[in-house]
């Protein structure tokens, strides 16, 4: 096989980035707009080909469709990974999605988008496949090999569910790695080669701690934890269902049912949290349906108040963390902050506070863009899994296991065989015999997790322990050997130790897609076949050329041309007839450029066209007859009194 | 598929087909990585079992094979490799795990004696009265009325201060034996390192029980804790 690149990539909860090492330094890799960051937005294109399936777009365009489309789109799709029918139902009281409703009990749960159903993993992929096609953009070559980070406290089905999605883009999956640890490598590539240091990453929607040692080149975490269901969502949650319930009480109406006009709030909400990182007042200001406003001035200081249960909830990971970690905050070198969350000057105040920093004079490391610094230190890591750079021969990730590695015992109490903050990979060898004359079979049932009970914990695989000889009770002695690999996934292996046979043994994932499954939903095959690689470049650049261009011919009839001047017009129409003329032919770089320049002729169009478009799903009725079928189901996540807020 | 740990019959290396002694993780003729060897975890580290260890020398050579073995040097090596690289690697990382800790090393080593020494893995198991060491049954009893005491003061909301200062004593005085435990236990690893067959023998009996009054104990100042905490 082909020694190709190997990429970074940092799968996010909000954006996605894809990075490489240029030389010594891990760079982004920008998309065709230019931009670093790829929403991990995925929409179904309402202008489906007469009778053919309708396309996918990926990133900033499928976020254009939330607030157009809003049942045609999805976003923070990583909170359903690897997740069962019952925890997703309850994610999903916090999203406008809804499950298709044939899901039978055990299967993989599938998210309606339109007309189509789509498993999370699905929808991981095409972002994904766009992050791929950046790279090979990039590259000017196929990129088949990847790095994809997760969150250190993702269990078990989480990290399968994102390996399955990186097969299904067509990637060969070299490594999962931790997003804290890979931010610990993109700090260490140039700091201090010795010391201890702290990781706290408050994403989009997951909250990691990491605590690592670094000596010589070797990163080797001590401890890790964290909650796979806080982060930045629920800040915009939580604002938003205050927004939601004071437009209900004081103008009498109840936007719930409306999901477009609930996407333009939920951005309104966004755009006021990041104001309030800098500003000491945020504002909301909108036209409701009814021909009201809401307005409402939010300080800084009622904000902090407002999200203090939130961010009170990293504390308690972070002390358990140092103290798996046998450390007092005092012995923290420095702490690295990553993901967007951290630019909250209430966050940067906690960490001072449970770090102790100030007191010696320190502070939190943000030299790398909070936003990027996992992505780069991906990259760091596909370097070192690539092997012969002089850059990183020298590092080296020693990563652990997030959560203990359990068995059900006799009455449903679990024996942990592997302890969480073990480095993996890590072994457990334990021994199974028959309770019964002449039994032939025995039930495993393997969970993740900390508490005492297995029902408390994570189930994670159920075996059966098959073809066992025939013997006494008592008398078979069957070796099996749990073992966690440097992925953080569990292998399981059996064997019968007195007759010599290996047992055959059937794994059923408590959750998941099976090998067959995952392979059906591989996209687009011709996607990995290097000969179509240029020809697949030349049909992406027209296809390209062809939207804009079609998007670009409607413009005319829409209000906001008439806002545009006769010059921006003029330049419009020039970079159209350039774009047009050259599509036809071989060059795919050509038709690509053209396409970028009128992208950019088009951009104050576009921004016109977007502020249209919200003004029209809060006033608009068409909106409310599309969100019909949403129900109810966007809730507050905390009931929270309005009073509060004044 | 697996080697039992036991065997230690000459094998020849996959690569270079030269026959080698079972107990390596390298071939110590062509350095290719080998199946997991067989043996203890202290023979991974080249040493013959013993209790008193040099700390700091055991990481470097934790950290020394880890570049050698860890799967992220074979990302694109064949398939066996790969699979020996990641078994490998367990073995080093379950065994630096048992080393550095010095109870669990303890355990370990007493196990490859033969000793019999009760799961600490079984859940979370409350204080067994049955197996309280004797010289502690009057107050092991006292300690726990008061815990149970305090739960329910604790469960109908009420404060009984006098109760919470004397439990706090009691966690303090249960500490201090654990300690002492622990100070005893350091004298054995001298005892067995330097002990002929004999002596070892005897340091292991004691040692069992050390670890079965420091099992009582460490469970007994938990439960306080706990309780205290609650």
């Amino acid at each position: 096989m082909a020694e190709g690149r190997v990429v970074g990539i940092d799968l996010g909860t909000t954006n996605s980035l894809v990075a490489y090492m240029q030389g010594d330094t891990p760079v982004v890799i920008p998309g065709v707009d230019g931009s670093n960051l790829v929403p991990s937005v995925v929409a179904l294109d309402p202008i489906a080909a007469a009778g053919g399936r309708p396309t996918v777009t990926v990133g900033n365009s499928a976020r254009k469709a939330l607030i157009e489309t809003p049942e045609r789109v999805i976003y923070s799709v990583k909170r359903l990974m690897g997740r069962g029918l019952g925890e997703i139902q309850e994610e999903l009281k916090l999203f406008p999605f809804h499950l298709a409703d044939d899901i039978e009990e055990g299967e993989v749960p599938r998210i309606r988008l339109g007309e189509l159903k789509f498993t999370p993993p699905e929808i991981s992929a095409y972002v994904l496949r766009q992050l791929k096609r950046n790279a090979e953009r990039f590259f000017g070559e196929p990129v088949t090999q990847a790095v994809i980070t997760v969150p250190a406290y993702f269990n078990d089905a989480q990290r399968q569910a994102t390996k399955d999605a990186g097969r299904m883009a067509g990637l060969d999956v070299l490594r999962l790695v931790n997003e804290p640890t890979a931010a610990a490598l993109a700090y260490g590539l140039d700091h201090a080669k010795v010391g201890t240091i702290a990781v706290y990453d408050l994403g989009g929607g997951t909250f990691d701690v990491s605590i690592l040692k670094l000596r010589d080149g070797i990163f080797e975490v001590q401890s890790t934890n964290g909650d796979t269901h806080l982060g930045g969502d629920d800040i915009d949650n939580l604002l938003l269902a205050i927004a939601l319930d004071e437009i209900h009480a004081e103008h009498g109406v109840d936007l719930r049912g409306n999901p477009g006009a609930v996407q333009v709030l939920r951005k309104a909400a966004i755009e006021a949290k990041i104001s309030l990182s800098t500003e000491s007042a945020a504002h909301f200001d909108m036209e409701l349906p009814n021909g009201d406003r809401y307005q409402r001035e939010i300080p800084r200081a009622v904000f902090e108040m407002l999200i203090e249960p939130v961010l009170e909830r990293t504390a308690g990971p972070c002390k358990q963390a140092l103290k798996d970690a046998g450390l007092t905050p005092e012995q923290i070198d420095e702490v690295v902050l990553v993901g967007g969350s951290t630019r909250i000057p209430a966050v940067r105040q906690l960490v001072d506070d449970l770090f102790h920093l100030k007191a010696r004079g320190k502070k939190p490391q943000i030299e790398l863009n909070p936003d990027e610094v996992v992505a780069l230190g991906a990259a760091v890591q596909a370097d070192i899994l690539a092997g012969a750079s002089k850059t990183t021969e020298e590092m080296l990730l020693l990563d652990v296991t997030p959560l203990s590695l359990g068995i059900e015992a006799l009455g449903g109490a679990v024996a942990r065989i592997i302890q969480r903050n073990s480095t993996i990979p890590a072994s457990a060898t334990e021994h199974f015999t028959t309770g019964v004359d002449g039994q032939t079979n025995v039930a495993i049932h393997v969970v993740q997790g900390e508490r005492e009970l297995a029902a408390d914990c994570r189930s994670l695989a159920r075996f059966d322990l098959k073809g066992i000889p025939p013997m006494s009770a008592g008398l078979p002695r069957i070796e099996v050997k749990f073992l966690i690999d440097a992925d953080g996934i569990l292998q399981v292996r059996a064997r019968e130790q007195r007759s010599g046979l290996a047992a055959e043994i059937e794994v059923k994932a408590t959750y998941g897609l099976t090998d067959e499954q995952v392979e059906s939903m591989i996209l687009d095959s011709f996607d990995h076949a290097e000969e179509d690689f240029a020809k697949r470049l030349l049909i992406e650049a027209r296809n390209e050329a062809e939207t804009i261009l079609a998007a670009v011919d409607r413009a005319p009839e829409s209000p906001a041309w008439r806002q545009l001047s006769p010059e921006e017009q003029a330049a419009i129409h020039a970079a159209r007839g350039r774009l047009a003329a050259i599509k036809q032919g071989e060059d795919a770089a050509a038709i690509r450029n053209a396409t970028l320049a009128l992208d950019q002729a088009t951009r104050r169009f576009a921004e016109l066209m977007m502020e249209a478009a919200v003004s029209t799903a809060i006033r608009g009725k068409t909106m409310d007859a599309a969100g019909n079928d949403m129900g109810d189901d966007v809730t507050a996540p905390h009931a929270m009194a309005p009073a509060e807020f004044k | 598929m697996f080697k039992t740990l036991d065997s230690a019959v000459p094998v020849a290396c996959w690569s270079c087909s030269i026959g080698h002694n079972d107990s390596t993780l390298f071939c110590p003729h062509c350095s290719k990585i080998q199946p997991p060897p067989g043996g203890d975890y202290f023979s991974v580290f080249g040493l013959k079992p013993r209790l008193e260890l040099d700390l700091s020398a055991l990481e470097q050579e934790f950290h020394r094979l880890s570049r050698k073995l860890h799967p992220d040097r074979f990302a694109r090596a064949l398939v066996n490799e790969k699979e020996w690289s990641l078994a490998d690697t367990a073995l080093l990382n379950d065994a630096y795990r048992t080393l550095k800790d010095p109870l669990r090393r303890t355990e370990y080593l007493l196990k490859l004696e033969g000793a019999e020494i009760g799961e600490e893995h079984s859940g979370k198991d409350r204080v067994d009265p049955s197996r309280v060491p004797a010289d502690l049954l009057e107050e092991v009893f006292d300690l726990n009325m008061q815990l149970e005491e305090m739960r329910m003061a604790r469960k109908i909301g009420d404060e009984d201060s006098a109760l919470e200062a004397s439990l706090a004593e009691a966690k303090e005085k249960f500490s201090g034996l654990l300690k002492a435990v622990d100070e005893d236990l350091r004298a054995e690893w001298r005892a067995w390192d330097e002990g002929n067959e004999l002596a070892r023998q005897a340091s292991q009996k004691r040692m069992v029980a050390l670890l079965d009054r420091r099992h009582y104990l460490s469970n007994l100042v938990r439960d306080v804790t706990e309780t205290l905490g609650a």
